[in-house]
C-alpha cells in the first residue's frame, strides 16, 4: 500500500517537472509573439484568395495538380489555381526587401510545410519567388551563352 | 533535281503506315457522335485563346528559308535563350540547347552552310516510342514536348532523338521564368514557345528572325490550306531533316 502510494507520488512529480517548463520553451520557440505551436504564416495581398481559407487549407494541392495537368497536357492556361498566382499574392519580402526563395525558412510555402513536415519537390523546377522585379537580361546571361556550339556534318 | 523526284524523296514512307491508325481514330470519334448525338465530346473549335485545350484541328509547323538565314547570324538562339531563361554554365558539351546553329559542308564541292535545328516536332516522334513514363508526349496540335512532372531523367529520347534536340538539366537552377520550368534532373527541348501559341503569339525565334535577322522563319499552321506557311509548302520544294526516317517533323527547310 505505501509502495503504492510512494509510486504514484513519484508519478505525479515526473509529469509535473517534464509538462510545465518544457511547455513553455516549445511554445517560445515556435511562435513568440502569440505564444502558440503554430506556424507563423505571412498574410498575402488582396482582399481574399481563390477559395476560402479551411479549403485552400486542405486542398491547395489538389488545385494545383489538377491545372498543371490540363496546362501542361492541354494548353490550358487559365491563371486562377496557377502556382505563378499563388506566388504573386503570398511573397514575402526578405531584408533586402525583395522576395524570399525558398531557401529562405520565411518562404510563405514553407512556414507551414516545414511545420507539417511534408517535403515538396515544386520549386525544383519551379522558380519560388514572382517573377517581376528581381530579373534583369543581365542576371539571365550570365555565365556562357549556350547554343553556339558548332557541329560539323557533311550534307 | 526536278521538284516531283524531291517530293517523292521527302515522303519517304517507313514500313508501317501512321494513316491507317488515324483513319481508325477517326471511324471511332465518327461512330461515338453518331450514338450520342447531341453530346459534344471534343471541343471542334481551334486553340485560339489561353483558356482553350489544343485541338488535332491544328499542326503547327515551321518553314526556314536558308536562302535568307545568315550564316553568322544567331538571333534565333540568343531570342530563345533569353524568352526561356536558358543559362550557360561554361560547359558547352552538357549546357541546355533547345535551339542551335548547325556547319554542314558538302567535302565534294566545299559549300557550306548554317543553318538552325531544334526539335522538329516530329509527326511521329521516336522519343515518345521510348519514354517509359510517358513523359514524353506529342500535344494534339503537333507540339512534342515533355512533362517534366512525370520525366524520371533515363535520357532514352535523348538517345532516340536522331535530331539531337534533347538536352539533360545537370544543374540546380534558381529564378526560371515562370512559363519555362526545368529543374535538374529532367530532359528538355524547344516548346516550339507553346506558351505563346497559347496565346495567339509566335515563337520567340521567329519573333527574332523576323525582327533583327533575316526574316528565315515562318511558323504556322500545316493544317489550314489558307495559312501562309501552307500555301508556301505547297507552292515551292521543301525539305525535311532526315525525311528517309519517316518522322515527318513539322519543321521544313527551304535552300538546303
Amino acid at each position: 500500500m505505501n509502495l503504492r502510494l510512494i509510486c504514484i507520488a513519484m508519478l505525479a512529480v515526473t509529469l509535473v517537472s517534464i509538462g510545465s517548463p518544457g511547455a513553455v520553451v516549445y511554445a517560445e520557440e515556435g511562435n513568440a509573439a502569440n505564444n502558440t505551436l503554430l506556424p507563423v504564416i505571412p498574410m498575402g495581398q488582396g482582399d481574399a484568395c481563390v477559395k476560402d481559407t479551411d479549403f485552400m487549407r486542405r486542398n491547395h494541392m489538389e488545385l494545383l495538380k489538377h491545372q498543371r495537368d490540363e496546362t501542361v497536357l492541354d494548353g490550358v492556361r487559365s491563371e486562377q489555381y496557377s502556382l505563378k498566382e499563388c506566388l504573386d499574392c503570398h511573397a514575402v519580402a526578405g531584408s533586402d526587401a525583395k522576395p524570399v526563395t525558398f531557401t529562405d525558412s520565411s518562404h510563405f510555402c514553407r512556414s507551414c510545410h516545414d511545420y507539417a513536415a511534408v517535403s515538396i519537390d515544386c520549386f525544383q523546377c519551379h522558380a519560388s519567388r514572382p517573377e517581376s522585379g528581381i530579373l534583369t537580361d543581365d542576371h539571365q546571361f550570365s555565365g556562357v551563352f549556350p547554343g553556339t556550339a558548332q557541329v560539323n556534318g557533311s550534307e | 533535281m526536278s521538284s516531283k523526284v524531291e517530293d517523292k524523296k521527302m515522303t519517304g514512307k517507313p514500313d508501317f503506315d501512321p494513316t491507317r491508325r488515324s483513319f481508325l481514330a477517326a471511324m471511332a470519334t465518327a461512330a461515338g457522335v453518331t450514338l450520342a448525338p447531341g453530346v459534344v465530346l471534343y471541343g471542334i473549335s481551334k486553340s485560339s485563346s489561353a483558356n482553350a485545350a489544343a485541338t488535332s484541328d491544328v499542326r503547327w509547323g515551321m518553314l526556314i528559308d536558308l536562302g535568307r538565314c545568315d550564316n553568322g547570324c544567331d538571333d534565333c538562339v540568343s531570342a530563345c535563350a533569353k524568352e526561356n531563361g536558358l543559362r550557360g554554365f561554361g560547359r558547352p558539351e552538357t549546357d541546355a540547347q533547345w535551339i542551335r546553329k548547325v556547319d554542314i559542308k558538302n567535302p565534294e564541292t566545299g559549300y557550306s552552310k548554317s543553318l538552325p535545328v531544334m526539335c522538329q516536332h516530329c509527326e511521329n516522334p521516336p522519343c515518345v516510342d521510348v519514354c517509359p513514363t510517358g513523359a514524353s508526349f506529342k500535344r494534339a496540335d503537333g507540339i512534342v514536348l515533355v512533362n517534366k512532372h512525370t520525366c524520371i531523367g533515363c535520357r532514352y529520347c535523348m538517345m532516340a532523338c536522331p535530331y539531337k534536340a534533347r538536352s539533360f538539366v545537370h544543374e540546380t537552377l534558381e529564378d526560371q521564368k515562370p512559363h519555362a520550368p526545368r529543374g535538374k534532373g529532367t530532359v528538355e527541348s524547344c516548346t516550339l514557345c507553346v506558351h505563346r501559341i497559347d496565346s495567339d503569339r509566335q515563337p520567340a525565334c521567329v519573333e527574332a528572325c523576323s525582327d533583327t535577322g533575316g526574316g528565315a522563319m515562318l511558323f504556322g499552321d500545316l493544317n489550314d490550306p489558307e495559312s501562309e506557311i501552307s500555301k508556301r509548302v505547297a507552292s515551292y520544294a521543301s525539305q525535311q531533316i532526315r525525311a528517309d526516317l519517316g518522322l515527318n517533323p513539322g519543321v521544313r527547310y527551304r535552300n538546303l
